[in-house]
């Protein structure tokens, strides 16, 4: 029987090999910001799952090497990654000395690594499955019943992450709730304003160049920059329009981040909504006149629906976008996760930086899976019903 | 007749820029009613040619890289060698531009400690996706009878690739340069919160301090140069459309 290697395959298992065997697996602190003494997994772990973590990392990354059929790549995948999340759990509570609470054990380069190289291996499975809209849907999903199952169970509380939450449980909600206000929101907001400015925008065509290039204007401002430059009109109408300050617009705080954010996000929800109508094929705006349709019959039973995919491609830019801008809110009292990330930056404290920042990727990339999906199976219906 | 306005506005917006960064205090008047309890109207921490210098300075090395590298990805995945690698490096660039920036920069810290160094790995980070998909999108949709013409000429893979497949591809590309350009320009502010030597220090400076003017310039200083970076590789992207649309014909 010949070999025959898979070309990703031996980036993952040099990949592997490296994290395995030279770069250490977890970090342990005598307390939350003095340097770190590197741990190799064997030195991580009891024995005997030390051993099993290396054969099972071993055993994947050479199904990984040979060209294997996509379910055992599929299985080695998720079973090297089951076998990481969770024993990095009990390697945390094996490093910390008993009854200490300074200690912190934190995942490190080797870890990381790992999850990385089987990240890759699943996500070159999935698209290789090439999976349809719901499927993505569902494993998005299952990945998050299985994250917060580990979160639930405790095995993750002796990582130092979950220190620096325990210390923040409270604030921690409020500062997500915030972020997630700010970013649908200002998104809720712009769908308003942006989808009519567009329609305008694409009616009228002397409209058309000026609004397009003050949006593009607006986008090259730094978003610290603009975020700063609100404080003052904000804080003047806070001041002199009645009931404004009654509702929460302050010079400071989450205004501000609200109105940069909603002005951000216009460009994208106004220039695909004028792309999307541009797009719509003159030959159904024709048939919708000839049968007699009203302008506004035409703009929502036809135009608008056609033009709905790109729309929906814009929301998922913004949507996307106002996720990791959100946290730059923080710099001016706005809240949101970039709170922890920029008082982790400044005590150099980088587990609450991860606290921030690793919540802010999984939202921005839940985000953009699910309306990826939503984008694809409206584009489907539509070729369905243009092809009927 | 209105074909030379904008031409001529932004030359003023350029000469407005320059005079500005070199010598700022004529436009103190301009800018003193907007701070407060006689505070200075003029970052006066450092010269602002000299943190212009170095954000652009920043910006530059990290998208010469990310153009080298995506580019170098862009024709190897597209090879017969690394037609593997295709489907794969399409989501991956898919899951990295859902990476908010200020998570890159923070998360780099550790790795690399404060200063220009965490900047730089996230601006070439976030340099690379626009440029890699722009060349990617380029390289695969060239036209078919070209590529066709070329083979049929006798030219080798290296000719093909050097004299019709880049050369075709040298306006999309391009275009991936100008998006990276502006997204870096507008992160390395974000920079100065890890202590990176860039324009927006004199921002955070304005933030931490209360003080508008200082947020004021550093803004328009970074957007200046934004708006006009982003017109000049326009202008030279249709440029190189021009002439591969004549070489063409």
């Amino acid at each position: 029987m010949t070999l025959r290697f898979d070309k990703l395959g031996v980036v993952i298992a040099a990949i592997v090999a490296y994290a395995a065997f030279l770069a250490p697996f977890a970090t342990f602190r005598a307390n939350r910001i003095v340097p770190g003494q590197a741990r190799s997994i064997l030195e991580s772990l009891p024995p005997t799952l030390g051993m099993l973590l290396l054969a099972i990392a071993i055993a994947a990354a050479i199904v990984a090497l040979l060209r294997t059929p996509l379910a055992l790549r599929l299985a080695a995948s998720v079973v090297a990654l089951v076998a990481l999340t969770i024993l990095i759990g009990v390697a945390g509570g094996f490093l910390t000395p008993a009854g200490n609470a300074f200690a912190r054990v934190a995942p490190a380069s080797g870890f990381w690594l790992l999850i990385f190289a089987f990240t890759l291996l699943l996500a070159d499975v999935l698209t290789r499955l090439n999976l349809s809209p719901w499927a993505r849907v569902g494993v998005l999903v299952l990945a998050a019943l299985a994250i917060a199952a580990l979160l639930v169970s405790g095995n993750w509380d002796s990582l130092s992450i979950l220190k620096e939450y325990a210390s923040r449980a409270d604030s921690f909600w409020a500062e997500a709730s915030k972020h997630v206000t700010l970013a649908l929101g200002s998104l809720a907001g712009a769908v308003i304003v942006g989808i009519p400015l567009g329609i305008l925008c694409h009616r009228v065509e002397k409209l058309r160049a000026g609004v397009l290039n003050v949006l593009n204007i607006i986008q090259t401002i730094p978003s610290i920059a603009l975020f700063g430059l609100l404080i003052a009109p904000l804080g003047w109408v806070a001041l002199h329009v009645p009931g404004a300050a009654a509702i929460g617009i302050r010079g400071i705080g989450i205004a501000p981040a609200f109105v940069a954010l909603f002005l951000y996000s216009l460009l994208p929800v106004v220039a695909n909504t004028v792309v999307g109508l541009a797009g719509v094929p003159r030959a159904a705006n024709d048939a919708a006149r000839g049968m007699g349709m009203t302008d506004r019959q035409r703009l929502f039973d036809v135009e608008f629906p056609l033009a709905f995919p790109v729309i929906l491609t814009g929301i998922r830019i913004v949507l996307v976008q106002n996720i990791g801008l959100a946290t730059i809110a923080a710099l001016i009292g706005g809240g949101g996760f970039g709170v922890f990330v920029f008082q982790g930056v400044g005590q150099t404290a980088m587990d609450l930086v991860l606290l921030g920042a690793l919540p802010t990727v999984a939202l921005a990339f839940a985000a953009a899976i699910i309306l990826d999906a939503v984008i694809e199976m409206t584009a489907t219906k539509r070729r369905v019903v243009e092809t009927a | 007749m209105k074909a030379w306005l904008p031409a001529l506005l932004r030359l003023a917006v350029l000469a407005l820029l320059v005079t500005f960064i070199t010598s700022p205090n004529w436009f103190e008047p301009l800018l003193k009613p907007l701070t407060e309890n006689g505070a200075p109207a003029i970052y006066n921490q450092g010269s602002l040619l000299t943190l212009t210098l170095q954000h652009l300075s920043t910006v530059l090395i990290a998208t010469v890289a990310a153009t080298i590298v995506a580019v170098a990805l862009a024709i190897l995945v597209t090879r017969p060698a690394g037609a593997e690698f295709l489907p794969l490096s399409r989501s991956l660039v898919n899951i990295g531009q859902t990476f908010p920036p200020v998570a890159v920069l923070a998360l780099a810290v550790p790795a690399v400690g404060f200063g220009e160094k965490p900047t730089l790995i996230a601006l070439f980070l976030y340099g690379l996706l626009p440029i890699f998909e722009n060349a990617l999108t380029a390289l695969t949709t060239l036209p078919g009878n070209v590529m066709e013409a070329a083979r049929g000429a006798g030219m080798t893979g290296w000719q093909r690739l050097t004299k019709v497949e880049l050369p075709l591809s040298a306006p999309v590309i391009l275009g991936g340069i100008r998006l990276s350009v502006v997204i870096g320009l507008a992160t390395a502010t974000i920079g100065s919160t890890v202590a990176a030597k860039t324009l927006g220090e004199v921002i955070i400076a304005g933030l931490i301090s209360n003080n508008l003017a200082f947020v004021l310039q550093g803004g328009l200083i970074v957007a200046a140069l934004a708006v006009l970076i982003y017109d000049g590789l326009s202008a030279i992207e249709r440029y190189a459309a021009r002439r591969m649309g004549q070489g063409a014909e």
